[in-house]
């Protein structure tokens, strides 16, 4: 622990900390909007983490994970709005979506087990899709999910009195809904970067690399590869669990449309693009690909009328044009990603002699 | 009875389409060992250039079947193209990268490509132009019409063009020989980089004449088509065995006879429960059961523990 107490370290800290108190209010000043595209930074940063443990880590390629924040969202939005009528408070709804999401993991782990690589991608993509078209059909005969309509009127996180979706006065200063859910979800990252540190360098963090590198080998060494895949699957799902209830409660609507197959390859993406297996690289890869296409919707019209006069494109599909591209010309001039792990800049290095 | 046969003859035509599609994927794939993700957004570029083309010849007064085959030759041409330079922009520079980098370029490759076309053809569906006369046919209560005989035809042509191609030809030689291991194969005189890029235009050609298909037989087209036609093709590649020719054949006929007969027998087997909208759903249940059982599809080899 000395390490961390040293002065410079510290002041690292304290600086972190103190941008990251400051950041809701910057971007507050530009307008609310830009707070709720800062949350929702946060929160695939948070999802990114939770793929990292399953892709980065244990090195099994999932194309389904939004089905997971699926199930948290769908959990907290059928146990807190007037759909069913029950409203049980964030403590209790959290857990079950989280443990609902382990539950859905493990289902999607244990047939999946013998499959590699590419086999393995396809398959967890299809469970994606199976899971999404259920929500989109549950509507009949019996009305669970209300379909394609999605659940609307869902419950905001309250704790006690303290509303977070609401506009309120702490300590002389105004905060807002967003500002509010903007600090949970601070926490809530801590709490799954810590995990994640943790989980690298311990037992299990090791077997998950060690599958990684060579299944055979891990299992020549004694390592139980069955249940430590199956606990690779179970632990990412419950953090895209835990995500998706905070994701129901902050729009306070839930539909299909927001699990489908794009999102899911989205968080790869962040996961890839960032550096896979490196938990700074992640969180800047989330950070990057959830404000680029945000930042580029402001950028795109007022530059097209800067340089030609008017609008050529439709500033839709130029944003995402322009987003492709940047996937690519990434990946193109930086292999191992943006902010990969030095041993892993270490060993592509060495293939390259 | 007869709606089983119309059932089978409805999966069939649709299975031939889905098959065409997943050799794109299959014979990049047993090349290179990449899931080429932008190869649905290949097959809609080709269906878009084909009702253009087609639209503009028939309105100059040349005739539907002469307006279709140019309307193929002119979508395959583009979709080669397309193909290739997919190849020396997202997949060559990554050749010797970790194993995700060019997944995630292929999908930015299919994202510029989504967009391109939405900024060439509109963002509306757009009808495709009947190519020959909708004749109907009636055997023992199942009617099918001359489209569908018509897409059998040209699928079963061109399938048998490629496996013709990859078994008798000198290219086909080097291609199989790159698959088995490419380092021998450049050691036995082979060019893997041209085997590389001709497999990727092949597959694209193979799927412009598949976008047709489609287009023919839905007569419609939109620019967010190929998204769920290259998943479909994909899990048929994969049901068929990866890398396989005659698996992604197999794979796609019966994963069109699955669907239609899922769809068409799922309300009675379910006593109504679940209504035809689960069609998607046989797709990709059947898949991971099939992958439970064989871990590497019908017909893929059995590739030991390589990762």
């Amino acid at each position: 622990m000395s390490k961390w107490l040293n002065l410079r370290s510290g002041l690292g800290l304290a600086l972190v900390a103190a941008v990251l108190i400051a950041l809701p209010f910057v971007a507050g000043m530009g307008g609310q909007a830009w707070v709720r595209i800062l949350n929702f930074a946060i929160l695939y940063a948070f999802l990114a983490l939770g793929l990292n443990i399953v892709v980065g880590f244990a090195g099994l390629l999932d194309l389904g994970y939004i089905a997971f924040y699926a199930v948290g969202a769908y959990t907290w939005a059928l146990l807190a709005s007037p759909h069913f009528g029950i409203h049980l408070p964030f403590w209790a709804i959290l857990p079950i979506g989280a443990v609902l999401a382990c539950v859905a993991g493990a289902t999607l782990g244990a047939p999946t087990l013998k499959l590699r690589g590419d086999y393995l991608a396809i398959v967890t993509l299809g469970f994606g899709e199976i899971v999404r078209i259920f929500m989109n059909n549950l509507n009949a005969p019996i009305n669970i999910t209300n379909g394609a309509q999605g659940i609307t009127m869902i419950d905001p996180v309250v704790v006690g009195q303290f509303k977070f979706s609401a506009t309120s006065t702490i300590f002389g200063m105004t905060v807002t809904g967003p500002q509010k859910y903007y600090f949970l979800l601070v926490l809530l990252a801590l709490f799954v970067i810590l995990v994640n540190f943790r989980l690298q360098h311990s037992r299990i963090g090791r077997a998950w690399q060690a599958i990684r590198e060579d299944e055979i080998a891990a299992k020549a060494i004694g390592i139980n590869t069955r249940n430590v895949k199956l606990l690779a699957f179970a632990m990412g799902a419950s953090f895209g669990g835990i995500a998706g209830g905070i994701f129901a409660a902050m729009q306070g609507f839930v539909s299909p449309e927001s699990f489908s197959l794009i999102e899911s390859i989205m968080i790869l993406a962040m996961v890839v693009l960032g550096g896979m297996g490196h938990i700074p690289g992640v969180i800047l890869g989330a950070v990057l690909l959830t404000v680029l296409p945000e930042a580029l919707r402001y950028a795109v019209v007022p530059a097209q009328k800067a340089l030609f006069g008017e609008v050529l494109a439709d500033p839709e599909s130029l944003r995402m044009l322009i987003f492709g591209l940047a996937l690519i010309l990434v990946m193109r001039f930086r292999p191992a990603g943006l902010w990969p792990s030095p041993e892993r800049r270490r060993e592509l290095a060495e293939k390259a002699r | 009875m007869d709606i089983l046969l119309q059932q089978i003859i409805n999966g069939l035509v649709q299975g031939a389409i889905y098959a065409m599609v997943a050799l794109g994927y299959t014979m990049v794939y047993g090349i290179m060992g990449l899931i080429n993700f932008a190869h649905g957004e290949v097959v809609m570029i080709g269906t878009l250039v084909a009702i253009t083309v087609i639209t503009l010849l028939v309105g100059a007064g040349v005739p539907p079947a002469m307006a279709g085959a140019c309307g193929v030759v002119a979508a395959a041409a583009v979709c080669m193209i397309i193909g290739w330079s997919l190849e020396r922009v997202a997949y060559r520079p990554l050749r010797n990268a970790q194993r995700l980098a060019p997944l995630i370029t292929a999908i930015g490759c299919s994202i510029v490509l989504q967009n391109v076309a939405m900024m060439v053809w509109g963002r509306n569906y757009m009808t495709f132009p009947p190519l020959i006369a909708k004749t109907q046919f009636e055997i023992a209560g199942a009617s099918f019409t001359s489209v569908q005989v018509l897409i059998l035809l040209v699928a079963s042509v061109s399938m048998g063009g490629l496996l013709f191609l990859v078994y008798r030809t000198k290219l086909g030689m080097a291609m199989r020989a790159t698959a088995q291991n490419p380092a021998v194969a450049g050691l036995m005189g082979v060019n893997a980089n041209r085997v590389i890029s001709s497999a990727f235009v092949v597959g694209s050609a193979l799927g412009a004449v598949a976008g047709v298909m489609v287009g023919t037989y839905y007569e419609i087209a939109h620019y967010q088509m190929g998204f769920m036609l290259g998943l479909k093709a994909f899990t048929a590649a994969v049901l068929g065995g990866i890398g396989n020719l005659a698996g992604a054949m197999a794979g796609g006929l019966l994963l069109g006879l699955i669907e239609a007969l899922g769809a068409g027998y799922i309300g009675d087997l379910t006593g109504g429960f679940l209504g035809s909208h689960y069609q998607d759903i046989f797709a990709f249940a059947v898949l991971i059961v099939v992958l439970m059982f064989r871990p590497s599809g019908l017909f893929g080899e059995k590739t030991g523990d390589r990762a």
